[in-house]
């Protein structure tokens, strides 16, 4: 799931002040699920604006999704004649729907974080980069791409201290979960293996499938 | 003679090591470099050391060259990718520079600029195995290089890793180096030697030399400030003590250096000295060990 935190209200605030009439839209996915822009979330964000503005009109709606062209059309009727769009998706769903509605400016609500999960209740933590070239059958499940500090793909560095990684106590070392997967899988002759160069993703990303293509084009 | 013919000699090697500082000011480096000179095989020079922004390491590895000294040039991964790593060695070769040490370097946050953008495109392995490519004559890409290096590489170890997981994935890296092409490696600063020794049991069947790091103790304050912040680096309780109840601190200071020296003396290859300001005591100090 993609990880987000809303913005603080007073650049929400500097983001809308041009504005009298706007569409609050939540995100019925991930940001329902990391608590970032949800329903719930649109109902608090929307009176906090009213409250520091009065004369302010938020309209509410949450789609499902605001990354997919079936659950951004279903906001057309809705906006109508609002100045601007505040998103609370992440910044896919942000770039989407204003893709849709070229003639609205879309203004994110939220800062994207990462792709990740809930590690405990309260806390989120990344774990795919989404670098092209998946390795975690070589690391014991454990992205070392994404979970240690330097993106390390031969070994640790040697930063470690007790367990954490040098840049904080709260993060641990990637390489020592990948040494103590791979000691439980009985597979530690991977940390052994050919040392590997990373050949980065060129950015932005684009994936082509010719399979897919030529059904739609017939 | 040069430090590859030292290291090839089969003496013990000493090497000692200078950081550049924040700004173009080298007079102090210089003077610290002319004291040691004559009792070192070579003197590394580090790369913007704990990622702290500062003059860089291959100008200074420049003019040691020029004073007759022979440099061990640190390249860290931190700060270049492949393109500025492979161009750096050959410039630095260019320069007169003959040694290389391959480090992944530490992050950014660790500096005094935390928010820069980490590159670490290659690692400390890779980068072994790019000095190598160069040296053959080829780039990483397998291009051919009108002109190439015979850059001596060399990597660190850090013997005092704080568990076993974090210990065999030192020495599982430090097997990978080797294959990588290093020829000698460093060890972090070492205080307890009956942990040196049980690293060097464990590493007795490599093809390499090894460096027993030792960081002269500057005071009390620092060695807890090591204990608590640099990792792999743990002061006993006794030295610290000797050094607090010392009316000499710098002469206790060279004391514990002589005795973990000729502690280590017979378990490894030679001795990475790191002075950090100190540099005048090193002459005493190898003068007391007869080297
Ligand atoms: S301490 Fe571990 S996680 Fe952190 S940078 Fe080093 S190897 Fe990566």
């Amino acid at each position: 799931m993609i990880i987000a935190e809303q913005k603080t209200l007073a650049e929400i605030q500097e983001m809308v002040a041009p504005y009298r009439k706007i569409l609050l839209v939540g995100c019925g996915t991930c940001m329902t699920f990391c608590s970032a822009g949800g329903p719930e979330e649109v109902n608090k964000l929307a009176d906090a604006l009213v409250a520091e503005n009065k004369d302010m009109v938020v309209d509410k709606t949450t789609t499902p999704r605001q990354c997919a062209e079936k659950f951004i059309d279903r906001l057309k009727d809705k906006v109508g004649d609002h100045e601007a769009i505040l998103s609370m998706a992440c910044g896919n769903g942000v770039q989407a729907v204003a893709s849709r509605f070229p003639d609205k400016p879309v203004l994110p609500a939220l800062n994207t974080q990462f792709i990740g999960v809930e590690q405990e209740k309260g806390v989120w933590t990344e774990n795919c980069l989404a670098c092209g070239d998946c390795i975690l059958w070589r690391t014991g499940g454990v992205c070392p791409v994404t979970r240690c500090a330097k993106s390390l793909l031969n070994g640790a560095c040697g930063g470690a201290s007790e367990g954490s990684c040098e840049v904080s106590k709260d993060r641990p070392c990637a390489w020592q979960e990948i040494y103590h997967a791979l000691k439980r899988l009985n597979m530690l002759h991977y940390l052994k293996g050919k040392p590997q160069v990373k050949d980065w993703p060129i950015h932005p990303g684009r994936v082509v499938r010719e399979d897919l293509r030529e059904i739609k084009a017939t | 003679m040069s430090f590859r013919q030292a290291l090839e000699s089969g003496k013990f090697l000493v090497t000692a090591e200078v950081g550049p500082g924040k700004g173009t000011d080298v007079e102090h480096l210089l003077k610290d470099a002319q004291i040691i000179k004559d009792r070192v095989d070579a003197i590394n020079v580090t790369d913007l050391q704990s990622s702290v922004m500062r003059l860089g390491s291959m100008a200074v590895c420049h003019m040691l060259t020029d004073m007759g000294i022979d440099p061990v040039f640190q390249v860290t991964c931190r700060d270049r990718n492949r393109l500025a790593l492979q161009s750096d060695l050959l410039s630095g070769w260019a320069l007169g520079i003959r040694n290389v040490l391959a480090l992944t370097g530490d992050h950014p946050t660790m500096g005094d600029h935390p928010r820069a953008k980490p590159v670490f495109d290659l690692d400390s392995v890779t980068l072994l195995e790019v000095i190598g490519k160069l040296n053959s004559g080829l780039d990483m890409s397998g291009n051919e290089l009108k002109g190439s290096p015979d850059l001596l590489p060399g990597a660190v170890v850090n013997p005092g890793a704080d568990n076993e997981a974090a210990l065999d994935l030192q020495i599982i890296k430090m097997e990978k180096k080797i294959e990588a092409g290093a020829k000698f490696f460093q060890t972090q600063g070492v205080y307890d030697l009956d942990a040196f020794e049980k690293f060097m049991k464990r590493v007795e069947g490599l093809n390499t030399k090894v460096l027993v790091g030792i960081i002269l103790l500057k005071s009390v304050g620092m060695a807890r400030y090591m204990n608590k912040n640099v990792a792999g680096v743990f002061v006993p309780e006794p030295l610290i003590q000797e050094l607090k109840k010392a009316e000499d601190k710098a002469q206790a200071s060279m004391n514990i250096a002589i005795r973990l020296i000729k502690g280590a003396k017979d378990l490894c290859d030679g001795v990475h000295i790191m002075a950090l300001g100190w540099e005048s005591k090193i002459p005493p100090i190898m003068d007391e060990i007869g080297l």
